[in-house]
């Protein structure tokens, strides 16, 4: 190899990129796509991502239902979703080209591991021709790179057994990509050193591939240019990179520290939820206990029983757990304890799509209880506010002594962003008081302690703690009476205490800043959202409003109760659209409670929306059907 | 957290009644039912155990039994069906300072809770479970339980039932238990010891009660614990002790390699082939073979403490609780890779 050009090879700035790594589910597609996505980062760019993996674990090699995907969108302005289709798409075999073509811009940049394009592996894909010599790849501009055998032959040297060192072709890729973005290496093998650091080979030979695919990027013709997307430019401040899961089991320590509470966390493994109990199990020094319960049900009462004990309580769960939780929440509505009911929606019903994003537990947050048992539903929106979603949904918890619900996704947890650290400080003080005195003074002049003796404005009942003397109680899920607690089948006493239930959550939106509502609020068209979906309706608004498109958006961040304001704002706009990853929910929900004509914008695909199909619908909308022609 | 003597009334330990353990609700069992006993052979043993009724917490699930809580003027929750163990274990987890009681029947404990409670005993979380076994489901009137001897007529098996009973000894063994008793609802006396020894047994205890259901399954286990028919029916188990029963202990109990534990006349065995009773064997098996004695609850059957062995306690290790505060949480956030933006 000629290292004279290396210097040489011009370079040319641009925006932002859209990069998807494509590749078998053992192949490291993820593991890549996060490591680009770290130096990117660290690039100060700002950037989204959108990992895409099937549920299996390893499914059959080469196949098309084995292919890993990630997509990253880097770039030098304010970005909030991983892009629609990719300008580049890395092809680790015949079944990652076949399966992600589609998904790439129709003159993108495709690089293709040439070594596993054989006969077999056409075959195992699908392909009954060559797609390296028919026209499937015509149009777009195609590098050839025989990653396994250069990868191999370069880790060869180290003393690797050939099988070990084809499984280092994915750092090629790596070295590739970093050159071709003017990535800095040294970022990169500072990583492999220390992730590797307990294997000396697997660290060498890793290191090793990722040099030769630089070394590779430097020295092909077939790359005539490099490319630099400039930093963003981000506030001051300490910036780090951190998925949705992540965040959001920090937000449960910060929760824990800031509560001067113990946290209780059951959990029971479930795709994609479990990392957030892999996470809170490596912190037992921040009073974080997290307890593997035997399924779903004993996750979420060993955390009620826990909540009883004076514990800040959470359950992490997904789809099917939440459903298996529903009786359990209804008890904690009736205790009237605090509580946090995480779900990582996934698509369903059933199994469903484990690994794939969905927003279609909507109703069963909201109504998926026996008897009317209203609780709290808040919704994160993107990776970082998962971090502050934890921290409010224990607040309102703390504060009205009540189940709540936090939602966010598959997308949300397991996609990353640049976050800037908040300031601790301006973190809120979640320290409860528990009760510690008798309350209630009886008609003979003696005093007695009531358990469900309401503080005036926030209807909350008084929390005491096993350990307190004299304020032994007992409650549970039969009806209670009002104040006393003591069992009660009177029926007028049940209307009561069902409408005091239901004005407590009410009460929540007494505290509720008023909801996001940005672009032009005299706009016809009105926007409303949800959860994750909000990176890529205000990207859709943004595009939308430069084109002279008007229209305004609103994100709900508290779904229950709604935003006073809500009710207004939808009248206010005469068309109003709901983009959701569901069939309708949020919209019917609007139409129901606000008699206003909602229209719902549906995918259930297991993928997010595009930018491109909320702006088509909006375009339906002020251009009417004739205005598809965009 | 700040308590004043004028405000709350703390009760001395050493001087506590069965009263100060009483709630002030009415107790609402049927008349004759043999949960009444239960409760009260509670009530008088608790000022035994050496606690204080502020750290005191009893678990119910849904049943009869489960009820129990409510007429305990101590901590305490009603909860779902079958759930009690797992909530117990939450509680038992946030404050391993608190007596933490489980009460459920056969249904709530062998049915819809049978999971939890076998994940309870293995893991060996500090609570007392005690089982009320009556063998049928009282709450919902009267239907098969899954400690219901196999051909029982009920409403819901008007041709008797085809289910095999559980035993719930056999499997609180198999889940390796580490206390292991059972006693019955006609003597108090004996209810006391147990319950005193189960509460002071480190780790989950698990004790069977024999009720008598007068409504639904009345007499079930009359041929045994009925005054008159004890001496003959009701095999004691006491410590280091051959095992021996009956008018002049003129039955053993010896273990047979093909029948496990087997009822002889000791007329017709020798004195050291009967049966020592040692509770704190590691091994669970000869406590298992004695659980599957009268397996239909119509024969000479043991009462006492099959098995008291020690291993740790789940979550006896503490959370480590550095000083709360947002230095940590501000640690937390900058660990790993950082970048300034200025």
């Amino acid at each position: 190899m000629s290292t004279a050009k290396s210097s040489v090879k011009p370079s040319e700035e641009i925006e932002n990129v859209v990069i998807r790594l494509a590749g078998d589910s053992g192949d490291g597609m993820q593991l890549t796509g996060n490591q680009f996505t770290a130096v990117s980062a660290l690039a100060g760019n700002d950037l989204a991502t959108l990992p895409d993996f099937p549920a299996e674990i390893r499914a059959p090699a080469g196949t098309m239902a084995g292919v890993s995907a990630f997509q990253v969108q880097i770039s030098s302005e304010d970005i909030s979703h991983p892009g629609d289709k990719a300008d580049v798409l890395v092809a680790m075999n015949p079944a990652a080209l076949r399966s992600e073509l589609s998904k790439v811009h129709s003159d993108a940049t495709v690089i293709i591991n040439t070594d596993e394009f054989g006969e077999r592996e056409l075959e195992k894909a699908g392909y009954e021709s060559d797609p390296l010599d028919d026209d499937t790849l015509d149009g777009y501009y195609v590098i050839d790179v025989p990653m396994t055998s250069l990868t191999v032959t370069a880790v060869k040297e180290l003393g690797a057994k050939r099988r070990d060192a084809e499984r280092s072709k994915n750092f090629f890729a790596l070295g590739l990509l970093c050159w071709m973005y003017s990535r800095n290496p040294d970022d990169v093998k500072d990583w492999i050193d220390e992730r590797f650091a307990s294997d000396d080979l697997i660290r060498r030979s890793n290191a090793t591939a990722f040099d030769v695919g630089h070394a590779f990027g430097e020295t092909t013709e077939q790359i005539p240019i490099t490319h630099v997307v400039e930093s963003a430019d981000h506030p001051p401040g300490t910036y780090r990179n951190v998925n949705g899961n992540t965040a959001l089991a920090w937000g449960m320590i910060a929760a824990t520290q800031l509560s001067g509470l113990q946290s209780f966390l059951g959990s029971y493994p479930i795709t994609p939820a479990t990392d957030i109990l892999h996470e809170l199990s490596k912190h037992p020094a921040a009073a974080v206990r997290t307890f593997q319960a035997e399924d779903e049900i004993a996750a979420v009462t060993s955390a009620i029983g826990a909540a009883f004990a004076g514990d800040l309580a959470w359950t992490t769960t997904s789809g099917p757990g939440m459903a298996l939780k529903g009786e359990a929440m209804g008890l904690a509505v009736s205790l009237e304890l605090p509580l946090v009911i995480v779900n990582i929606q996934r698509g369903g019903p059933s199994t469903g799509l484990p690994t794939k994003t969905e927003q279609s537990d909507l109703f069963q947050a909201m109504y998926g209880r026996h008897g009317e048992s209203p609780l709290p539903v808040i919704a994160a929106r993107r990776p970082a506010d998962c971090f502050e979603c934890a921290i409010e949904a224990a607040q309102v918890a703390l504060r009205y002594r009540t189940p709540v619900i936090l939602l966010s996704d598959g997308y949300l947890g397991n996609s990353s962003e640049p976050w800037r650290i908040p300031d601790v400080a301006d973190l809120p003080d979640l320290s409860v008081e528990f009760a510690s005195e008798l309350n209630h003074e009886n008609a003979d002049g003696s005093m007695a302690f009531w358990p469900y003796l309401r503080d005036e404005a926030t209807l909350a009942r008084p929390w005491a703690i096993p350990g307190t003397p004299g304020l032994e109680h007992r409650i549970g899920g039969i009806e209670k009476q009002d104040g006393t607690g003591d069992i009660s089948y009177d029926s007028v006493n049940h209307q009561l205490m069902t409408d005091l239930r239901a004005e407590k959550i009410q009460r929540v939106a007494d505290d509720l800043p008023p909801p996001e509502y940005t672009g032009d609020l005299d706009a016809d068209v009105l926007l409303v959202g949800w959860g994750s979906t909000w990176g890529t309706i205000a990207s859709a608004v943004e595009r939308l409003r430069k084109e002279g498109i008007l229209v305004a958006h609103l994100h709900l961040r508290y779904i229950n109760p709604l935003p006073k304001e809500v009710g207004e704002i939808l009248r206010s706009h005469r068309s109003v659209i709901v983009p959701e990853l569901n069939m309708g929910q949020l919209s019917k929900m609007l139409r129901a409670e606000f008699l206003v004509d909602a229209q719902s914008l549906n995918k259930v695909s297991g993928l997010p929306f595009t930018v491109g199909e909320v702006e088509e619908a909006v375009r339906k909308v002020v251009h009417g059907d004739e205005g598809e022609s965009e | 957290m700040t308590t004043t003597e004028t405000t709350t009334t703390a009760v001395d330990i050493a001087t506590t009644k069965r009263a100060d353990w009483q709630s002030d609700q009415e107790v609402r069992w049927c008349p004759g039912c043999g949960d009444y006993s239960i409760l009260s052979a509670l009530q008088f043993a608790l000022p035994d155990m050496g606690i204080r009724r502020e750290d005191t917490v009893v678990v119910g699930g849904i049943g009869c039994a489960a009820r129990l809580p409510y007429y305990m003027n101590t901590y305490g929750i009603h909860g779902i069906h079958g759930r009690a163990p797992a909530i117990a274990t939450g509680v038992a987890l946030a404050n391993p300072d608190l007596s933490v009681f489980v009460v459920g029947g056969d249904g709530d404990l062998l049915s819809i809770g049978g999971n939890h409670l076998l994940h309870a005993l293995r893991r060996n979380i500090n609570m007392t479970i005690l089982l009320i076994n009556n063998r049928i489901y009282g709450l919902t009137k009267g239907q098969y339980s899954p400690t219901s001897e196999q051909g029982k007529v009920t409403k819901s098996s008007p041709r008797g039932s085809e289910d095999s009973p559980l035993l719930p000894l056999s499997i609180a063994l198999g889940a390796d238990a580490t206390f292991v008793a059972r006693t019955h609802d006609m003597d108090r006396q004996h209810m006391m010891e147990v319950f005193k020894r189960a509460h002071a047994h480190p780790g989950a205890a698990f004790v069977e009660v024999l009720q008598n259901c007068n409504v639904f399954n009345n007499h079930a286990y009359e041929s045994i614990t009925a005054k008159a028919n004890r001496e003959g029916m009701i095999i004691p188990l006491r410590q280091g002790e051959p095992i021996r029963f009956g008018p002049d202990d003129s039955f053993g109990v010896v273990l047979d390699p093909r029948h496990g534990a087997v009822v002889m006349n000791t007329a017709d065995v020798s004195e050291d082939e009967l049966l020592v009773h040692n509770e704190a064997r590691d091994h669970p098996s000869v406590a298992f073979a004695l659980s599957r004695l009268s397996p239909n609850m119509d024969e000479p059957t043991p009462m006492g403490v099959f098995r008291a062995v020690d291993r740790p306690v789940y979550g006896s290790k503490p959370v480590e609780t550095e000083p709360p505060g947002r230095q940590l949480i501000s640690d937390l956030l900058h660990s790993g890779t950082t970048w300034d933006v200025d």
